[in-house]
């Protein structure tokens, strides 16, 4: 950057011989603080500065991502340096043998916790991949009807876009008809609309067991019930990302045919997942190669990653109901502070009904991409919902789906807690909002 | 005379604000011009936000996702706080659906202008002033400038070939008093010159051309024939009422177009005269009958508000701009009682197209724009 002050002050004289009529004398001219010279906004000089907090950061986006707990690192760090713990699991020397075990016993872990046996964890790269391998997978198992009849496929509407993306390609590649599920006002899938929904010709359902954006836990039990009584061909998908981290899961792998997890969410690193594909539901491979995985997901084991995750999710299912009533009542102070001290705000969802770390409030008449501006700005790092590839806020397709209209699906803010959220932090964000919120509004 | 003689223009450029939202398009202009900001005020004065508009296919537009990352990269390397905000909704109901909209009923509107006018000094503005910013900047080659008493001009870019003071035309001075473009003094040479020392990823990206929304495999043809019902519909003579033959695509027919509508019996081109969307006629004439002696202008806007109440009844010099990169034309314009402001050209011009933004300047100083207005 250095010179470019000289440039445009080259450039302004330039301007002036250029255009004698209208001399620019010296360039841009700096006039001390904009507050007193500035027209229009007022005050904005002074509250710009509602940003300076002192740079406490309250970290309240737990469900886009956790930090990486100590556990985790820890497992991690030997597959990651050194000579001897870099093999890869798919050969048959010591060094492949080495990593293979730590794969192995990653897998066995994971499968104890969830409730699964050893050979229906299948590692992926990601959750968004696990969700893609569920679904592709299974739809490309199915064989077309004699009768030509084309596939059906029951999700509800709130899904994760991992979901209900890979859904609506499937649609656009034809021969697959999608029914998507609105959700009632507490944010639970509307299971009259599930049952009407859930015929004999379905063939796939993908009902998430936690809402990412509004923290609810779907009732899976009566959603497998119904798909077990009416849909008996039907293979049963549950995005399982937001729960690993709150919820007991063997009940929901028990209630399902096929689950995926991200280890991220809770504590363990990115770009590592699971699908878990219960065992006599046969699935087809989406990315191809050498086989692994039982030729379920080819590709090199993330070794240093699969071993972390178990040491994740091993370490939070220790921890889990301590963090949860804990976090529950951090959660429950920062709803009601806010509640109390904001006017007009609304909490989205039944709060029984969701996860401990969900806290997700509508803002009247603000725009959330707005505010989480504001709210980076002064220390708080929440979420305004989905973002899209570019960046930007889209208005929250899962507000929506809860007959919320476009202006209040553009309100919603989610604070999300994890095991890490501190009293502080709460009392951060009760400070910071009332402020924000006010500045919006004027 | 609009303004008094004796308005003087300020001798320097004001820039004032120093916490500034600079709108990136992941183009080279914006990137320069928050390279210039931030060397001015410092990067932690300056945040970059590009605005996703089009949710849908685009060649490269100024919403893709690839010009998203360029701008982010750019802001990275200047160590700027980039946003990306998500206007597609206002985008959708303020200039695609009228885009298409007019074109139904045989106008011809410019959607660079309404997206400027609604979209980015409005909507942009306002997110600006909710989240503390005292102006935004652009990378438009036009330049402000304040007078002595401390009212902002707005002023042709450095660049004649580059000029976009056309498409800021409508602007007043509560935007004015806000709005930066760092850019406008310098050519497009320069800023490439610029862009290259600084090693910006954008330096060499050519220029946005078109309508950003508007694929250049479809064409408007394609965007609009899968928004609106195209008619064929019937040539007729402009003079005598005769019917020429069929034409397709009423919709699509612009007046003023040459284009496709032949030659007539003297041997010279024939010009769309008028497009009458609803009784699928579009009359065609000679170069003489494609001219008009003026054009009503309705929406009329101001730089300065001073000014309509010091115009008066009387007529007034002005001149004219047209299109984006229009011959500019010495006019006189009146205003009548309805706001809307009747505009004489000195000499004939060809027609205007119901819909088309008429720019005008001012006679004693050419560079400056004084207002604006949208052809009947």
């Amino acid at each position: 950057m250095v010179g470019t002050g000289q440039l445009l002050q080259s450039m302004a004289r330039r301007g002036e011989r250029a255009n004698m009529k209208f001399p620019i004398s010296s360039g841009v001219r700096k006039v001390g603080r904009p507050d007193a010279q500035v027209q229009g906004h007022p005050g904005a000089g002074a509250s710009s500065r509602i940003g300076q907090t002192g740079g406490m950061r309250a970290y309240l986006d737990h469900a886009a991502t956790t930090p990486m707990r100590p556990e985790a690192v820890e497992a991690m760090l030997p597959y990651l340096s050194g000579t001897e713990m870099f093999g890869n699991p798919s050969g048959s020397h010591r060094e492949s043998r080495r990593a293979r075990l730590a794969v192995d016993d990653a897998r066995e872990e994971i499968a104890d916790l969830l409730g699964a046996d050893l050979g229906e964890v299948v590692f992926t790269g990601s959750g968004t991949e696990a969700d893609n391998l569920a679904i592709t997978g299974a739809l490309r198992v199915q064989r077309p009807s004699l009768d030509g009849r084309s596939g059906v496929i029951v999700c509800s509407a709130m899904e994760h876009h991992a979901v209900l993306n890979t859904c609506r390609a499937a649609v656009e590649q034809g021969g697959i008809e999608l029914r998507e599920v609105q959700t009632d006002r507490s944010g639970i899938v509307d299971l009259a609309s599930f049952a009407e929904a859930c015929t004999s010709e379905v063939r796939l359902v993908s009902v998430m067991a936690v809402n990412n954006e509004i923290g609810t836990v779907q009732p899976l039990d009566e959603v497998s019930r119904l798909v077990r009584a009416q849909a008996p061909g039907a293979v049963l998908h549950t995005d399982a990302i937001q729960a690993a981290a709150w919820l007991d899961m063997t009940p929901i792998t028990a209630a399902v045919d096929l689950l995926a997890l991200s280890a991220h969410k809770f504590g363990g690193p990115k770009g590592v997942g699971v699908l878990v594909v219960r065992n006599g539901i046969p699935i087809d491979a989406v990315i191809y190669g050498g086989g692994q995985e039982r030729e379920r997901r080819s590709g090199t084991h993330n070794v240093a990653g699969i071993v972390a995750m178990a040491a994740a999710l091993s370490a939070t299912v220790d921890e889990r109901s301590d963090a949860a009533a804990r976090v529950t009542a951090l959660r429950d102070r920062l709803v009601d502070g806010l509640m109390a001290s904001v006017e007009g705000a609304e909490e989205t969802g039944d709060r029984s009904r969701k996860v401990p770390g969900n806290a997700h409030l509508r803002f009247a008449g603000i725009e959330s991409e707005a505010m989480v501006v504001l709210l980076d700005e002064a220390g708080v790092a929440a979420s305004a919902g989905a973002a899209c590839s570019s960046g930007a806020v889209d208005a929250s397709h899962v507000l929506l789906s809860m007959g919320l209209d476009s202006a209040a699906a553009r309100s919603g803010v989610r604070f999300s807690l994890g095991t890490t959220s501190t009293d502080t932090e709460v009392d951060h964000v009760l400070a910071v909002v009332p402020g924000v919120v006010a500045r919006l509004r004027n | 005379m609009f303004w008094p003689l004796s308005r003087e223009w300020s001798p320097a450029c004001e820039t004032r604000a120093v916490r500034v939202l600079v709108a990136m398009s992941g183009g080279v202009d914006s990137s320069v011009a928050a390279a210039l900001l931030v060397e001015e005020f410092g990067h932690d004065q300056v945040v970059g936000a590009t605005l996703k508009l089009w949710g849908g296919s685009s060649d490269s537009g100024c919403c893709s996702v690839a010009d998203v990352e360029d701008a982010r990269r750019v802001a990275d390397q200047l160590g700027v706080v980039h946003h990306v905000f998500n206007f597609t909704a206002e985008f959708e109901e303020r200039v695609v659906a009228p885009y298409v909209d007019g074109h139904a009923i045989g106008r011809t509107p410019n959607p660079c202008i309404e997206c400027n006018r609604y979209l980015k000094f409005d909507r942009l503005f306002d997110r600006a002033g909710s989240l503390g910013f005292d102006a935004i900047a652009t990378g438009h080659h036009a330049r402000r400038m304040t007078t002595e008493e401390g009212r902002y001009r707005l002023i042709r870019g450095a660049d004649p070939l580059k000029d976009q003071s056309y498409v800021l035309a409508m602007l007043g001075q509560d935007q004015l008093a806000r709005s930066l473009f760092p850019v406008g003094r310098l050519t497009k040479a320069q800023v490439r010159e610029e862009a290259i020392r600084l090693g910006l990823r954008t330096a060499m990206k050519p220029d946005s051309q078109d309508v950003c929304f508007i694929r250049s495999d479809e064409g408007r043809e394609g965007f609009l024939g899968d928004r609106l019902p195209l008619h064929d519909g019937r040539l007729v003579d402009d003079a005598t009422g005769e019917d020429l033959g069929p034409v397709e695509a009423v919709e699509l027919v612009t007046v003023g177009q040459r284009r496709g509508m032949g030659h007539g019996d003297d041997g010279r081109r024939r010009y769309v005269t008028a497009v009458d969307v609803p009784a699928r006629r579009v009359r065609i004439g000679t170069p003489e009958a494609a001219n008009a002696s003026g054009v009503d202008l309705h929406t009329v806007t101001w730089v300065d508000d001073d000014l309509t109440q010091s115009a008066g009844p009387g007529e007034c010099a002005a001149i004219a701009q047209c299109s984006a990169h229009g011959r500019p034309v010495a006019c006189t314009v009146r205003l009548d009682g309805n706001g809307r402001l009747a505009v004489t050209f000195a000499t004939a011009q060809r027609r205007i197209a119901p819909g088309q933004t008429v720019a005008l300047y001012d006679p004693a100083n050419p560079d400056a724009v004084i207002g604006s207005g949208i052809a009947a």
